[in-house]
């Protein structure tokens, strides 16, 4: 008894000593997380943004099925770019299509692989948003004499942005998270930050398990945006 | 003012006009009765091209509307249209409904068509409403501003889709004598209605519709007091 009582202390001893050193680790090198979920953060927001500007063009392209040749390319935008993984569009995108146009940067293929994926499930939020305002909406305005741009821009988008703006917030969770699939591409985002203090540290528990609290605490804070939004859109 | 002139209308395989002709002239007030599903909105909405027809012309003013290469956005201009529900732009004030088509179309400065638009408002009944929302509205007065709204574009002949349908009943007196005073001032009006007291009291000539087409038309008293069709016999004595 009295001899395994110190071996117990042992095992014991050299587990805190490692949490220890898997919190030493994570402290010291906590300001290169930080500055890789930065870069995830910029990456997310101008993919979006870019996104937001496709989206509109393709889910507007996507209602005028009268015009066979763009709401033909804007159906095939949209179906490949959702019936792909970001994966592979990333992948070809910086392999195989960019390099035929001169030198692009990882972070520019990124944010242009992101962009277009984005810009499609955008398009889509964008149509839905615009079929769910009442037709005789359309119709009071082109009665007035309107075209059919004025009234999508001075009636129908304005009513439209209150349906579309909760989905968006949806989409750009789901784009923060997927950005992390640039790592593979060398983008030094969060996740390429965490393979990286990995393979010095071999401390997964620890090093993967901060960039996960990290990634958590983006979307949640961005989730409780979208809740206050949904509440002042909802009151107004 | 406007002639139709044998007018074919198809929803799919379903025939909706089947052939209609009817003109209305200057300053005159036309009334369409008829049963539900008879054509008679489609009628209306085929005028100002919210419907394209499968064959026959619409003249407005001479000029065939259902040609492609007619600009219909300054037609429209000239054609104002009342809803069965409104359509008023929820997003905007009494007032910025009034205005919008104004200053976005025509280019009128925002004074000047602010100054119009009070005046209509006025004119209406609704001037202090001017600064509240659509939904603060009732039925009655959402109406009311809607026709504000389209006369705002000072157009040259109305129509007016089943304008009182949708109010309750206590509503309806209000908005037919908006309707009474535009028709006293001359305007020429085309009016879808189920209220055969307007219709008698107010129309020039009424057009009984059914089944896609106009199967009598006369002046109201011929039409209520004496109706030849045996269909229109029918539908006055349901009515009435």
């Amino acid at each position: 008894m009295s001899h395994v009582m110190p071996g117990l202390f042992g095992i014991n001893f050299i587990q805190t000593l490692m949490e220890i050193n898997g919190l030493k680790l994570i402290t010291s090198n906590l300001d290169v997380l930080l500055l890789g979920a930065l870069v995830t953060l910029e990456l997310t927001a101008l993919a979006v943004a870019f996104g937001m500007i496709l989206g509109l063009i393709f889910g507007l392209a996507k209602l005028s099925p009268q015009r066979r040749l763009i709401y033909g390319i804007a159906t095939f935008y949209i179906d490949f770019f959702r019936g792909t993984p970001l994966f592979v569009q990333i992948l070809l995108l910086y392999f195989g299509i960019l390099p035929m146009f001169g030198h692009v940067g990882d972070f520019s293929a990124a944010v242009i692989a992101c962009s277009l994926n984005s810009g499609a499930y955008i398009a889509e939020i964008v149509r839905a948003g615009i079929q769910a305002i009442d037709k005789g909406q359309m119709e009071a305005g082109r009665s007035l004499g309107m075209t059919h741009g004025q009234t999508m821009w001075y009636i129908i988008l304005p009513q439209a942005y209150k349906v579309v703006i909760p989905p968006l917030i949806n989409e750009f969770i789901a784009m923060l998270k997927d950005t992390s699939l640039v790592s593979l591409i060398g983008v030094s985002e969060l996740t390429l930050r965490g393979k990286l203090l990995y393979s010095v540290s071999y401390n997964a528990a620890w090093v993967w398990g901060t960039v996960a609290i990290i990634y958590f605490i983006m979307t949640k804070l961005l989730a409780m945006l979208g809740d206050y939004v949904e509440r002042r859109l909802a009151t107004e | 003012m406007i002639e139709v002139k044998n007018i074919h209308k198809n929803f799919g395989s379903l025939e909706v006009l089947k052939g209609v002709s009817c003109y209305i002239a200057p300053r005159e007030v036309v009334c369409v009765i008829g049963p539900s599903g008879s054509g008679k909105s489609t009628l209306l909405r085929c005028v100002n091209q919210l419907e394209k027809v499968n064959s026959g012309q619409i003249l407005i003013d001479g000029e065939d509307v259902t040609q492609s290469r007619v600009n219909i956005d300054r037609i429209r201009e000239q054609v104002g249209m009342v809803f069965q529900h409104f359509n008023l732009f929820p997003h905007k004030t009494t007032l910025d409904n009034v205005t919008l088509a104004p200053i976005k179309i025509k280019g009128i400065p925002k004074e000047e068509a602010q100054e119009n638009a009070r005046n209509l408002l006025r004119k209406v009944g609704l001037l202090d409403k001017a600064n509240v929302y659509p939904n603060q509205l009732s039925g009655g007065q959402k109406q009311r501003v809607a026709i504000a709204r389209a006369l705002a574009m000072q157009p040259k002949v109305m129509l007016f889709d089943e304008p009182t349908s949708a109010l309750d009943p206590e509503m309806v007196g209000e908005v037919l004598e908006v309707m009474k005073d535009l028709a006293r001032e001359g305007m020429t009006m085309m009016v879808v209605t189920h209220e055969m007291g307007f219709a008698r009291e107010v129309g020039h000539r009424v057009l009984f519709m059914d089944e896609g087409k106009i199967m009598e038309e006369g002046s109201p008293e011929q039409i209520f007091d004496n109706p030849r069709n045996e269909r229109t016999q029918s539908f006055l004595s349901k009515v009435l």
